[in-house]
């Protein structure tokens, strides 16, 4: 992910702009577009009375996102003013958020997910799963209402964070949920662990969530990295081939997922002929496919996910190499969310993952069955995420009747969440609070005339190390 | 060929492939910028459009081709009608506030693909001619028409551009534009229409390279502006405002993109910025551009 470093656009003033300036100027304004913080472009272009009209999150986004900026001078006395005063308000609202006895009423549950840009469809998977059992249940969760305060995650740490922020000051929110991106779950997760927040994270999958940078108020029911690729190592080695390439989109989880991919294969006897990280994201695969031909392996481990995959799988096809390279990955690269895009080209592909919509099991046949009712689409392990963490607040505050005030007493409470998910059996593990999950072998064929993931074994009922 | 230096002719047909897809996709925003003078930060939004109006014409017609003839010119009509109403007006102001107005269209386009298409991740199949590989004898070894196609079409349009450029009358007052508008209006030709024409084609240029795109890449948000900015960096390394810039400026840009990926994939976006700080540091104007001081 492209984080904002700040591309240290001139501060000259529109009227002397020169012809060159100005070309330069906007060449810059483009790549600030394609970075994210668009409202933040619009600073060198805007002249100064435009500046207090500027709308609240490019001033709150401005300070974290560019503390190196060659500020002029507008800028230097704005920005130290939030800083300041945002600092203490921590500290502040704190205590009365916690004393506040906040166990009748709507219960406030804080929503953090994407809802535009490249994430879009994972964020509106999660929290239409959320809703399909929170109105299954009657919306109400230990005798309240539950009230859902949402906010929009992006793409971008700064932002994705100032809004996490704002849902525990200024929304006062009981509960939290959400973040499908690890790097945001990282930049949010001391906010949320000093305000003493009880939050379910529903995606961003960063092992050291759960591993170093673990907290008694964070649980986690996706999955960690580690987690979803290790079985497949193991079994690959043992079952498909002892020579692999790996590779993987250049980020955190990609790297995660190859390393722990990685680790087991050659703990099982296996050799990986080559790794290739492409930068992320990337549309264009084939400066990449020659090389992994020419290492020559009988199998390649894939991690990518959204367009990325759908790119990946379907130029490995055009260039023919799943004719003779066995296509297997982790399970996000062959998901729901982008098989259809993928079409005949993912055929073959092997992966695996926590869920499967062909999964056999009461608990999974009735969720696919209302999913496809309510929303006339189908579900994807983002929406089973959805679905199990709107279950996990539930049971919960059932557990507590709904008081969210006793911290420990509700901590306690989610640590001891048990039922049969559409994913198998659902439990935490009570150290690290990530999900112990089920991890299944897909195998994409034609189901029903559509290519779709076939569960054909059980990798095994998987803890995460925690450390 | 020796076999060892097939990787290397993959390679070579990549770098061609991705060129003439960035040509097609930069071409639109080097001709507006070169007559009307300012940077259209829409186009990027264009580009998306047409991928996504491709998609939805060739579903409902059957035909890829029928999409790829007919959304440029749907796309490019909705430019004309966009220049008229919502630019023309701004054409005494500052050229920063074209922009803007621009970059505020960019974002508008965007949320009305969210609005019809979802946030779902689509792609287009090539035209059933197209499916596949084309054995190619020299090599021995396959190459997905598709992306053959891709080149054709780069390599035609360029074609027909200089033609159009070089031995046209049009061509001849779309060049004096670039060079003095005030002096062209006063020779008698409306440069307000010329402005309107150019824009418009302009943008249905964008709509094509997106449609030309669908079946190459996959369409998804937030294309729009990684397009933009790959689109940016073509025109700046080329020379803003010259389509011979676009054209060497793709296929520096293309090249280099290949051939980092295969050589350093973790670091391939920096072969691209080296380059373009190379060339502007050499030549600011880049490499075909004028000093328009």
């Amino acid at each position: 992910m492209p984080v904002n470093v700040d591309p240290a656009l001139p501060s000259r003033s529109v009227a002397s702009l020169s012809r060159r300036g100005f070309l330069r100027a906007l060449a810059a304004t483009g790549a600030w577009a394609v970075g994210g913080s668009l409202l933040a472009a619009c600073q060198p272009a805007a002249p100064p009375p435009a500046a207090p009209a500027a709308p609240t999150t490019a001033a709150a986004a401005q300070p974290t996102s560019a503390p190196a900026t060659s500020a002029p001078a507008a800028q230097a006395t704005a920005a130290p003013a939030p800083q300041p005063t945002r600092a203490p308000t921590t500290v502040a609202t704190v205590a009365p958020a916690a004393a506040k006895p906040a166990s009748t009423g709507p219960l406030k549950l804080g929503v953090l997910l994407p809802f535009s840009q490249v994430y879009a469809q994972l964020g509106a998977d999660i929290l239409d799963g959320m809703n399909l059992y929170f109105e299954g249940i009657g919306n109400k969760a230990g005798g309240r209402d539950v009230q859902i305060v949402k906010e929009d995650e992006g793409v971008d740490p700064a932002p994705a964070v100032q809004k996490v922020r704002k849902l525990i000051e200024q929304d006062q929110v009981e509960l939290f949920t959400g973040i499908v991106s690890t790097p945001i779950a990282y930049g949010a997760r001391d906010l949320l662990h000093n305000a003493k927040v009880i939050s379910v994270i529903s995606n961003a999958g960063g092992n050291d969530l759960t591993r170093g940078r673990k907290s008694p108020y964070i649980f986690r029911v996706s999955f960690s990295a580690w987690q979803v690729a290790y079985p497949l190592g193991e079994w690959e080695a043992k079952n498909l081939t002892k020579k692999v390439v790996i590779t993987a989109a250049d980020y955190g989880f990609g790297r995660e997922s190859a390393a722990a991919f990685k680790q087991s294969y050659e703990q099982n006897g296996g050799t990986v002929l080559k790794e290739i990280y492409p930068k992320f994201p990337n549309n264009d695969y084939a400066p990449n496919l020659p090389e992994i031909q020419a290492a020559n392996p009988e199998a390649t481990y894939n991690f990518y996910s959204g367009s990325d995959a759908v790119n990946f799988v379907k130029q490995y096809n055009d260039f023919g190499l799943k004719k003779t390279i066995k296509l297997t990955g982790s399970g996000f690269l062959l998901e729901e969310d982008v098989l259809p895009a993928q079409g005949e080209a993912a055929l073959g592909g092997i992966s695996s993952l926590h869920w499967a919509k062909t999964l056999d099991n009461p608990e999974n046949t009735q969720f696919v069955a209302s999913w496809r009712a309510k929303y006339k689409r189908e579900p994807s392990v983002f929406a089973m995420q959805g679905f199990d963490a709107a279950r996990v607040i539930v049971e919960a505050l059932n557990k507590v009747s709904g008081n969210t005030a006793d911290k420990d007493a509700l901590v306690k409470a989610m640590e001891g969440v048990k039922f049969s998910s559409p994913r198998g059996a659902f439990e935490f593990d009570p150290a690290t609070h990530n999900v112990i999950n089920p991890i299944y072998l897909r195998e994409v064929r034609l189901v029903d005339g559509k290519p779709g993931n076939v569960v054909t074994a059980t990798l095994g009922t998987i803890k995460d190390p925690g450390a | 060929m020796p076999p060892e230096l097939v990787p290397l002719a993959l390679q070579l047909l990549n770098a061609l492939a991705f060129s003439m897809l960035l040509f097609q996709l930069a071409a639109g925003l080097s001709l507006i910028f070169g007559l009307l003078r300012f940077v259209n930060l829409a186009h990027g939004a264009f580009y998306m459009l047409g991928g996504y109006l491709g998609l939805a014409l060739a579903q409902a017609s059957g035909s890829f081709w029928l999409a790829l003839a007919g959304v440029p010119v749907g796309v490019g009509l909705a430019g004309l009608g966009l220049e008229v109403v919502l630019l023309r007006p701004l054409y005494r102001r500052p050229h920063l506030e074209q922009v803007l107005l621009t970059f505020g269209l960019a974002f508008v386009l965007g949320d009305v693909v969210r609005l019809l298409w979802g946030g779902e991740v689509r792609s287009v199949a090539p035209p059933p001619e197209l499916a596949g590989a084309a054995f190619l004898p020299g090599l021995g070894v396959g190459y997905p028409r598709y992306r053959l196609f891709v080149i054709a079409s780069g390599l035609v349009l360029a074609g027909l551009f200089w033609l159009l450029q070089a031995r046209t009358r049009l061509g001849a007052i779309v060049r004096a534009g670039v060079q003095d508008p005030e002096m062209v209006a006063a020779l008698g030709i409306d440069v307000g229409r010329l402005f309107t024409a150019v824009f418009a084609f302009g943008v249905g240029l964008a709509a094509y390279s997106g449609v030309i795109a669908a079946p190459y890449q996959s369409l998804q948000l937030g294309m729009d502006f990684e397009a933009l900015l790959l689109a940016l960096i073509v025109v700046v390394i080329g020379g803003l405002g010259t389509l011979r810039g676009a054209f060497f400026g793709a296929l520096l840009v293309g090249t280099a993109d290949t051939f980092g990926k295969a050589a350093f994939p973790d670091y391939s976006l920096l072969v691209i910025s080296a380059l373009m700080a190379a060339v502007l540091i050499s030549r600011p104007a880049g490499l075909f551009g004028r000093s328009l001081g």
